[in-house]
């Protein structure tokens, strides 16, 4: 079974419900924590959901710098799987590790519900679902907003780094989108909370696609 | 001695704090167009030579205190 490693930072919230859902997805979990630099043989990644350093600063600003980030990023540099998740987006985003930023909702109110996501680009991180099939996964966040300057973003559509958009504009996000990749599409990113949403109980099972690609490696 | 930075969102990237602050503005009667919220940080540095101290806030204004996405920064050094 694969292993696959939960980060928990200071004020990391969803890591708990992480470690349960790669266990529904029948993967391994695995408890690391932020201060250290050992990625204890994991087969993949996961930044868990929360408020890391209260979003002092901004949001993940702080700890894109914590010990563990540096053996993450050569992980991912070695073609690892590392899936980020809200904050965890946010996270790889102020490392570098995802292209854009995470910046207020536009319509300045926290957002709690179901969103259907529209599938973009074919991936092994949403199943390979066919482009234009919606999926529904919960969003909870205030700094929802993917930013990225228009120039560079047909370059990402062209590479296929683009796997979901919004159907509906929900944050202000740059032209919809919810969930993006790296060049070489090993690291994933998106704001939605696929670990809420992997058993009937909580209404919808398509967060296992993401979940599931990381017991996949 | 102290180094200030000032970070400012870039012209064009929207700024939900500073319309949320306008709007408050407006309300109050005092006919503001736009109001832009930035931050502003004082560092007090552990040296005494300007050059050094312009330095190190421009280093840790571009690495960490500002994400030049989505804003600028300016340094001033006294």
């Amino acid at each position: 079974m694969a292993k696959v490693g939960v980060i928990t930072f200071l004020g990391s919230l969803d890591d708990r419900d992480a470690l349960r859902a790669v266990s529904t997805v029948g993967g391994t979990p695995v408890p690391l924590w932020h201060g250290d630099t050992d990625l204890k043989g994991v087969d993949a990644i996961l930044l868990p959901g929360g408020f890391s350093y209260g979003d002092h600063l901004r949001c993940g600003a702080l700890a894109r710098f914590a010990p563990i980030m540096a053996a993450v990023a050569d992980f991912a540099a070695a073609g690892g799987p590392v899936l980020g998740i809200c904050n965890g987006f946010q996270i790889l985003c102020e490392a570098d590790l995802l292209p854009g930023i995470l910046t207020p909702n536009h319509g300045q109110r926290f957002i709690c519900r179901d969103v259907d996501l529209i599938v973009q680009s074919a991936s092994p991180w949403i199943g390979n679902r066919p482009v234009g099939e919606s999926i529904t996964v919960p969003v909870k966040h205030g700094d929802g907003a993917w930013f990225h300057p228009q120039e560079g973003l047909a370059e990402l559509e062209a590479n296929g780094q683009i796997l979901l958009r919004y159907s509906e504009d929900i944050n202000g996000a740059t032209d919809r989108i919810a969930c993006i990749t790296n060049a070489t599409g090993n690291v994933c990113g998106l704001m939605p909370h696929p670990e809420h949403a992997v058993d009937p109980l909580l209404g919808s099972i398509d967060g296992q696609l993401l979940v599931g690609r990381l017991t996949a490696a | 001695m102290r180094v200030t930075v000032l970070v400012r969102p870039k012209q064009g990237i929207r700024d939900p704090q500073g319309e949320a602050i306008g709007r408050s503005l407006n309300g109050l009667g005092y006919g503001v167009s736009a109001v832009h919220a930035g931050k502003i940080f004082d560092l007090d540095v552990d040296t005494d030579d300007a050059a050094e101290a312009k330095r190190i806030g421009e280093e840790a204004a571009a690495k960490v205190l500002s994400n030049d996405l989505i804003e600028g920064f300016e340094v001033i050094v006294g």
